[in-house]
Parts: structure tokens; sequence; C-alpha cells
């Protein structure tokens, strides 16, 4: 299946939402290609995680329009959704099962055929570190481990399009080393777009980054283009402020 | 996809020991009412085989345990629907079936029936203790069979309320409080609606299973069975699918 995925696997155009008279989102546009990993990066309440909720079909905006691999999210969401991997803010975990248990379901729900899945299952531990805790309850596994099982989900079925909503929330340095690495791999076979407001993460992780403010995207380059924000190179930090600061 | 969600529905009751907790109570509870009416029909026998048609144990024993059965569901299926959704939303777990490719048939169905099959073990105690009469006596299985399928006709329903509610809240004790509320205040009309004609008599579920209790199969008890298990599954899609328009 991903010889058959276009270039450009998601895209979205002028994305608006409200909730009641709040607007939330204004106009927001995103395009994302096969190999890349995209940056969404913005203070908190930005409205990141509602955007990133409206490209997974978990919130249906109030206009504009969403294609995952070519085919509209709105008009036709079952076949859309087979191609994402979504990782919520709080990883969506069956507490009482266990993770091989937890992890078929997730493959059989993204329609997995249950042939495949052996396989997949196999991978999906290997690439998240989750080999020795196969047969554990999710609900006994630290935070971390947690958060693992939440991305395994996410990409057991190789979807087209990843998207991780503040992924390394509450892992201790190693673990954030190593799910840096992880998400680093996905990019190069997969699309990834993840929301963090930690710019070092963007910085050893994205290839391109987008800024969002107050519900619009204020700012889009490459991490090397930002660096040279205004021509002169400088940290990211500095020029993340310099850009949210001219714009405010 | 709906067998799916459905065998994750079990999966997830009965790895929880509150579950088998409750499976064991439950059938306690079973059997002492199962005892006790068995006691009872055997102490007036002797008179009633002086009548010219004496009524049988199947009357006299599985009616009114069916019947105590159909009030006891009406507390305990709130209590096993609160989780369906709501504990999903307070989990936030209900963002993978959200984001799943699924439509919101599936999701509602899967849970569904997923909850009506442990209910089905739940109460297979019944028919089991009444068939284990056969060994002594004569029985009505016309009457049992017209009990049985009432029985699920009307466990149904109830599921479809509890699923309804359960989807209206986050939070599973409301969800259990609320569906208590709905299918206690349709009975509670239906007992106090003195008029045999009545409109409170028609929206009961407990009303429309006095004919199957009785032994008469009645189309339009089974067709209110029917359409009020629709009319609820369908509200509970329609609200599943606002949580993504209102977020």
């Amino acid at each position: 299946m991903p010889d058959a995925t276009p270039d450009i696997t998601l895209c979205a155009r002028n994305l608006t939402r409200r909730f009641g008279s709040r607007q939330v989102v204004h106009g927001v546009s995103l395009q994302l290609r096969r190999g890349e990993v995209l940056g969404l990066l913005g203070h908190n309440g930005a409205g990141k995680s509602t955007t990133l909720q409206m490209l997974t079909g978990c919130l249906l905006p109030n206009s504009g329009n969403i294609e995952i691999c070519g085919i509209d999210l709105l008009r036709d969401p079952a076949l859309a959704k087979a191609h994402i991997g979504y990782l919520p803010e709080t990883p969506p975990l069956y507490r009482e099962l266990n993770v091989n248990d937890y992890l078929v379901f997730a493959a059989r729900l993204r329609g997995m055929k249950p042939a495949a899945i052996g396989e997949a299952l196999a991978c999906a531990r290997q690439r998240c570190g989750l080999e020795a805790v196969g047969k554990k309850i999710i609900g006994t596994l630290s935070k971390g481990y947690q958060q693992r099982v939440g991305i395994a989900q996410a990409i057991i079925h190789g979807p087209a399009v990843i998207v991780l909503d503040e992924p390394t929330v509450g892992l201790d340095p190693t673990q954030i080393r190593e799910i840096r690495t992880l998400i680093r791999e996905l990019g190069d076979a997969h699309s990834v777009i993840l929301s963090t407001h930690m710019l070092s993460e963007v910085e050893s992780m994205c290839d391109r980054v987008e800024i969002m403010q107050h519900g619009k995207l204020i700012y889009g380059d490459t991490i090397a283009g930002m660096a040279n924000y205004g021509g002169e190179p400088g940290k990211l930090e500095d020029n993340f402020i310099r850009i949210t600061e001219a714009l405010e | 996809m709906i067998r799916l969600l459905a065998l994750r529905e079990l999966r997830s009751l009965f790895s929880m020991p509150s579950t088998w907790f409750a499976l064991a109570v439950l059938q306690f509870i079973f059997a002492w009412f199962f005892l006790a009416r068995l006691e009872a029909f055997l102490e007036i026998q002797p008179q009633l085989a002086q009548l010219a048609n004496p009524p049988g144990a199947t009357v006299s024993i599985a009616a009114p345990l069916f019947n105590t059965a159909a009030l006891l569901l009406m507390m305990l299926v709130p209590m096993f629907t609160m989780r369906l959704i709501a504990e999903e939303r307070r989990n936030q777990t209900l963002a993978l079936l959200l984001s799943a490719p699924l439509s919101g048939y599936h999701i509602v169905l899967g849970k569904f029936f997923g909850l009506l099959a442990f209910l089905l073990v739940l109460t297979i105690s019944i028919p089991l203790m009444l068939y284990s009469l056969a060994l002594g006596t004569q029985l009505d299985h016309g009457l049992l069979l017209s009990n049985v399928i009432g029985l699920l006709l009307l466990t149904a329903s109830y599921v479809a309320v509890g699923l309804y509610v359960s989807a209206l809240t986050s939070q599973p004790v409301i969800a259990a409080i609320g569906a208590l509320a709905v299918l206690a205040g349709l009975w509670l009309a239906d007992i106090g609606a003195t008029a045999a004609d009545s409109a409170w008599h028609l929206i009961s579920p407990l009303n429309h299973f006095q004919n199957f209790n009785a032994g008469l199969l009645d189309s339009s008890d089974a067709a209110f069975f029917l359409l009020f298990t629709a009319v609820f599954l369908l509200l509970t899609v329609s609200r599943l699918h606002n949580s993504r328009v209102y977020g």
C-alpha cells in the first residue's frame, strides 16, 4: 500500500473551528509530504490540539477541507482514516487489557487483515521497545511505557500519516531521546506531524516547522530557515520569541 | 468490525474482578428466588391437585421467576451500561474509536451487542435452572420460550436506553443514575396510571413484557421492543456524531 500513496499525504485547506462563539482555529492550511516530519509549534492554547483533532477526524471543522492521500476526509471518512495513526494528548489506552491484546485490537480496528497482524505487532513492539512487556496489563505500566504503547498503536498499521500530539510529554530524558530517534525513523517512510511547545524537540526531530498562535499559522519554514530568521543566524529559541512577538 | 468491538467490550468486562463478583452474586440471587418459588409451589401442590385444572410447575415457578428477573434487570442494566461510552470519554479512549475507520453505527452496535452478550451469560442460568425441573415434571416449553424471548427483548431495550444515557455524559455514575431514572420512571408511570387505556402503559417496556410473561407472543409487543431499542440506538449514533460537531 505505501507505494500507491501519492507524494502529498496530507493536505488541509482553510480549516476553521469555533467552540460556541469562540473562534479557536482561523483558516489553517497545511501540507505534508511523504518522508517529512512537521513540527507544529505554539504556546499552550494556541489551537494545536484542536487542529490535530480535525486532521484525524475526531472533530469536524466548521469550514475547510482535508485530504489524506488524496481522499477527502469529510466525504469519505472511513477510507481516509485507514491511512491515519493518531496519538492524542492522553494516550487512548484500555488499561485493563494487556499490551499485545490492545495492539492487536488497534490493528484490527484500522482494518488490518488478521494474517498480517503478527508481523506488524512484532515490528511495532520492537520499534517502541515493548518486547519485554507484551503480556503486561497496560494499567500496571509506568507513564513512559504507556506513552510508548500509545505510539505503538498509532504506527502498528503502517499508516501514511502519523499524527502525534505532544508525544514526549511526561517522559524522562532517556525515554525522550529514544522516542525522538523513533520519530526520526518513522519520518523516513511515513509523514509525521507532531505538536509540541519544546523547541529542542523541533530542532532534533523536524524537517519543517509551522508556528501557531491564537489559532493562526503565523510562520512556516524549514528548520534551517527558522534558524536564519531575519537574515541573521541565531538560536531557535530566540527566533521563536522574535517571530511570535513580531506578530503579536 | 461490530464483532471486533463487541469482543473488546466482553474482554474488558471479563478482565475486571467486579464483573465476576457481580456475576457470582446475581447467580446466587436468581437461585435464591428459584428455590423460594419451588418451595412455595411444593407446599401448596397437594391443594392444587384437588382443582379440576391445576396450574403446572411452569406457570407457578417460571413465570414469577422471569418477572422478578425483569425487575432486577431494570436496576442492574444501568450499572453495566454506565461504562460503555461515559468511561471512554473520561479516559479519553474515545479518540481511538473516533479516529479509526469506523462509522458511528459500528461503535454503537459493537457496544450494544457486546453488553447484550454479557447479559445473556448473566441470565442464562434462569432457563437452565427451570429446565432442571424437567427431571421431575412436565414443563410447558411454549411458556418458557415466550418468557426467554420476552426477557431478551426487554434486556435489549434496557441496554439501548443505558447506552444512550451513557453517551450523554462523561461521568459513569451520572450515566448509571440517569438510566435508572429513565427506566424506573417508565415503570412507575406504568404502574401509577390507573386507567386501563392510559398511554403510560404503552411506553413502558415492563408492561409489554407482561404478555410474554403470560405465554402470549404478541407481534405488537415484539414490534414495540424492536422500535424502542432502535430509537435509542439511533439517538446514541447521533449523539456520538454530535460530539464530533460540538467537541
